[in-house]
């Protein structure tokens, strides 16, 4: 049965815009960005970094967190498919639940793409920042399930790259089927009489 | 190969009824088992290693060189059997046609590969150490022999590689800069005539060879398609698999627990092979040693209550993992959820959640994108896999487009529902694009054919409420099509110019909802009585 959770009495969001050195300050204006998030709804502090994924970058989430006791993080910087397990983390280790934080690709889908027009990547990052926090205002708590992994690992195909991966994860101690459609093992290096740059046989 | 007896079936006889049974009787070892057969096997495994090689061009389609017309054109594979101790010449190099041995060799580079008009722009990595060795154990063998190779440029940028280079052309071969383009047979002798444009010297010249090998490149394995369906994994354009990150994570799969080593990631030597397999076997031996892993809470929700008991969400689930039975209500298996959200986006009477993409969340984000000056912008669903990350793509490759568009992720385009679109339509948007993965690369094995049927529905609904459809787009664009990502941002600005800000008026009321919900509504009548 599912209820919803109550929300909270009082969305508290950071904004944590980054600058990744020139990858995207260098096309987008952040210092107006970053004025621009702090004046959206339920967003308590808006924070400009360099690097937002280095130490002190993540420090600044970690003591804004605390200090503003945020409930919710929006992290404007690069694309969740890169750092989202390092945000994740990061407001995780400030005691915030990892689901409670959202980001805002603005280098792989804005300054990269957009860079010789500052105005209209600036005005681009700013609907993303606005739609990751307004995205954020919803967000809840979530618990992972957690699953066993099985102790044994398969390899397709038994070529060189398939014998080599297997007798290493042998080697490790581990498990190992290796799955060959031919009658024999050896792959394409076998058919070879001479292999570079040894000049050696190849079986 | 193989190095040990294999009964070849089709032609075996078998000993039932007794018709041959010869081998049988002489393997001291009692190693043959007529009634041995195929079956299939079940295993549980936690991690998989993908190392499933490559497939030898066949040139036999660049007819220019003559391949299937002349008994002395032969390819580097044959080569190899042909020098080979072990081969059928106990490794005497001799030619095809009359089993004299050659003195004039001629090598082609390139056949098959960095050629864009037959489809095989990429650069197959191996051919030019191979022939340069091949070079270098013809003149050990036979110092009399005249090497001459052809070549577009000659790539030997390995350990060692430039040193085996220089060897061979102290050896005496002779690289001519150039890919000839007609080969001749003197039909008497069979020896062959070469016609070549020198590219170096600016000169045509003609050389006459006893034998031309071919330096055939390599593609992607005929299976690929195969295990990339099973695996919900994505190619290149090249057609080789698609790692996760091209420099930070290259031996990983997008798919968790899946790795690649060797050749069927991209064109690699032997050395580089190896060096993937281990990379991979590490990160392989990481995952089994984890014991647990956690899976991202992205699964799907049923509200009992709200549950209508039609089970249109067990009909599209692609992974069978929500129980309905009919008159009750539907169940979610939770570690059998991937998370795709075509039920949330299918089931109409708001009854499922799907965590951390809900309609809540995704809903704002298109409300708070098109807040100011919606007529100035595209709004973009793009899933999580393939048209996310092919926008990823764009930028990494920094290709410029229009900075009209917005781009809304989801995890899969089946996610997207028909309240999404149209909010997006009466928020003032001008122009909606719904994107995902082309049909066969769905990480969801084939839930984006749902986004495909609910496009078909959103057009008819729109067409009836008099908006243009094609206002509604629908593409398939890959994660490694960046390129494409950037073509049709461009064209999605060309048809955003053409919606007059009248349209975007009509549309917004036009599309105004009607009645209210079936739930709420019987509700209500409940409530009443």
């Amino acid at each position: 049965m599912v209820a919803p959770k109550p929300l909270e009495d009082e969305i508290r969001i950071g904004v944590f815009v980054c600058d990744c050195g020139l990858n995207i300050a260098g096309a987008v204006d952040c210092a107006a960005v970053t004025v621009f998030a702090k004046a959206l709804p339920g967003v308590v502090c808006a924070v400009r970094n360099k690097y937002t994924c280095a130490d002190p970058g993540q420090n600044e989430i970690k003591d804004a967190i605390r200090a503003h006791k945020l409930n919710r993080v929006v992290v404007a910087s690069c694309t969740p498919r890169q750092h989202e397990p390092t945000f994740r983390q990061c407001v995780r280790e400030a005691g915030l639940n990892p689901y409670l934080m959202e980001m805002a690709n603005l280098r792989e889908h804005c300054s990269w793409v957009h860079p010789g027009n500052r105005e209209g990547a600036t005005r681009k990052a700013m609907d993303l920042v606005a739609s990751a926090a307004a995205r954020a205002r919803f967000l809840q708590p979530q618990q992972e399930l957690s699953v066993p992994v099985t102790k044994r690992a398969l390899v397709i195909g038994g070529g060189v790259a398939g014998i080599e991966a297997s007798l290493q994860l042998a080697d490790a101690g581990h498990k190992v089927v290796l799955v060959e459609k031919q009658p024999s093992i050896g792959g394409i290096m076998a058919q070879l009489d001479k292999t570079y740059p040894t000049m050696d046989c190849s079986i | 190969m193989p190095s040990t007896y294999v009964l070849n079936m089709n032609d075996c006889l078998g000993n039932n009824p007794i018709a041959c049974g010869k081998c049988a009787e002489a393997c001291e070892q009692n190693a043959i088992n007529y009634d041995d057969h195929d079956e299939i096997l079940t295993r549980e495994i936690g991690a998989i290693i993908v190392a499933i090689g490559l497939d030898v061009y066949d040139p036999t389609e660049m007819d220019e060189y003559g391949y299937t017309r002349f008994d002395n054109v032969i390819t580097s594979m044959e080569f190899e059997r042909l020098i080979c101790a072990g081969g059928p010449t106990a490794g005497h190099f001799v030619r095809p046609s009359d089993q004299e041995r050659p003195k004039r060799i001629g090598f082609v580079q390139c056949v098959g590969s960095r050629n864009p008009k037959i489809g095989r722009p990429y650069c197959s990595n191996i051919c030019c150490m191979n022939t340069i060795k091949d070079t270098l154990l013809l003149a050990d063998h036979y110092p009399d022999v005249q090497n001459t190779v052809f070549y577009q440029d000659i790539r030997a940028s390995g350990k060692s590689f430039e040193d085996m280079f220089q060897r061979s052309k102290e050896a005496g071969t002779r690289y001519i800069r150039g890919l000839p383009g007609e080969v001749e047979e003197d039909p008497e002798t069979h020896n062959l005539t070469v016609t070549v444009e020198n590219t170096t010297s600016g000169s045509l010249e003609r050389h006459e060879l006893d034998i031309l090998v071919l330096s055939v490149g390599v593609q992607p394995p005929k299976d690929l398609a195969k295990i990339s369906s099973l695996l919900t994994l994505s190619k290149t354009s090249d057609g080789f698999f698609m790692e996760s990150h091209p420099k930070l994570k290259p031996v990983d799969a997008p798919t968790r627990g899946v790795f690649f080593a060797g050749f069927c990631e991209a064109p690699k030597d032997i050395k580089d092979s190896v060096c993937q397999a281990g990379a991979s076997a590490s990160r392989a031996g990481a995952l089994l040693n984890t014991g647990r892993i956690q899976i991202e809470a992205i699964t799907s929700r049923i509200d009992e209550q709200a549950c209508m008991k039609c089970g249109q969400c067990a009909a599209v689930c692609p992974y069978g993992a929500i129980n309905w039975k009919k008159g009750e209500v539907a169940v979610v298996v939770e570690a059998a959820c991937a998370g795709c959200g075509a039920c949330g986006a299918t089931c109409q009477f708001d009854a499922i959640t799907m965590r951390h993409f809900t309609d809540d969340q995704l809903i704002a984000q298109v409300r708070a994108l098109l807040e100011l000056e919606p007529q100035d912008k595209v709004v973009v669903f793009a899933c999580n896999w393939c048209s996310y990350a092919g926008a990823d793509m764009a930028g990494i490759s920094r290709i410029q487009y229009p900075a009209s568009n917005r781009v809304v992720r989801t995890m899969c385009s089946a996610r997207v529902s028909e309240e999404m679109v149209l909010e997006a339509f009466r928020c003032g948007a001008p122009v909606v694009l719904v994107s995902g993965c082309h049909y066969a690369d769905c990480h969801y094995i084939n839930a984006n054919r749902q986004t495909a049927k609910r496009m078909q529905r959103l057009w008819d609904k729109l067409e009836k409420a008099g908006v243009r459809p094609e206002r509604l787009q629908l593409e398939w664009i890959s994660a490694a099509e960046g390129q494409k990502f950037a073509e049709v941002m461009r064209q999605m600005e060309e048809l955003r110019k053409t919606v007059t800000m009248e349209e975007i008026e009509h549309t917004r009321h036009a599309l105004q909802p009607k009645h209210k919900k079936i739930p709420e509504k019987k509700t209500a009548t409940a409530g009443a009585r």
